[in-house]
């Protein structure tokens, strides 16, 4: 039988209130959690986030640059940038610090370019979860 | 930052791992309920790891 879960209809708060827990949410794996006082699972999402991110640059993975081209071109590197940038400071550090690794071919490059979009996609639930908890819509 | 090589399987159990932990966190409203949810996730992450690769295996002949 399929768990019911009730949804919030309630009004979105005025964005004063739950714009700063997102970008901080963005910025810093978990912070939008520790600004809630949720240091528990901010500290979870913090570590998971950073560990994925930093074995996606030890296996020295590619981040994805906007390329537009056919249908699936345009997706996939558009796609995997956005994954990218959701990693927040992680990538715009790793940026700064010049890492640009080229797209070469191999497993461990491959399973690396994917654990770097993973953690900006994993950073997404976290900031889509300080949301929800910022206004009120889960505890 | 020293370079690591992992095998398919190390690679896809970490990526199990970590994901499952952040699923459990984010998607459930009780403690026990988000432990259950990712040990949950990561038991089927385990299962599709294995089924698909025995797929790939007789696949291949």
């Amino acid at each position: 039988m399929a768990e019911h879960e009730t949804v919030s209809t309630a009004p979105l708060p005025p964005p004063g209130k739950w714009a700063p827990v997102v970008a901080l949410a963005w910025l810093v794996p978990g912070g939008g959690h520790f600004l809630l006082k949720r240091s528990g699972r901010g500290l979870i999402l913090l570590g998971c986030v950073v560990l994925m991110f930093l074995l996606g640059i030890m296996m020295r993975g590619a981040m994805f640059q906007p390329q537009t081209g056919d249908l699936l071109t345009t997706v996939i590197y558009w796609g995997g940038f956005i994954g990218d940038l959701c990693a927040g400071a992680l990538y715009l550090i790793s940026v700064w610090l010049g890492y640009n690794q080229p797209d070469i071919a191999g497993h461990v490059h491959d399973y690396g370019t994917k654990f770097l979009v993973a953690a900006g996609l994993l950073n997404l639930l976290a900031i889509v979860d300080a949301f929800e908890i910022a206004t009120g819509r889960k505890e | 930052m020293p370079k690591l090589s992992l095998s398919h399987f190390e690679a896809a159990v970490l990526f199990a791992f970590f994901t499952s932990i952040v699923m459990g966190v984010t998607t459930k409203r009780t403690d026990q309920d988000r432990v259950r949810y990712a040990a949950q996730c990561f038991a089927y992450f385990l299962v599709a790891l294995f089924g698909l690769s025995w797929l790939m295996y007789l696949g291949h002949g």
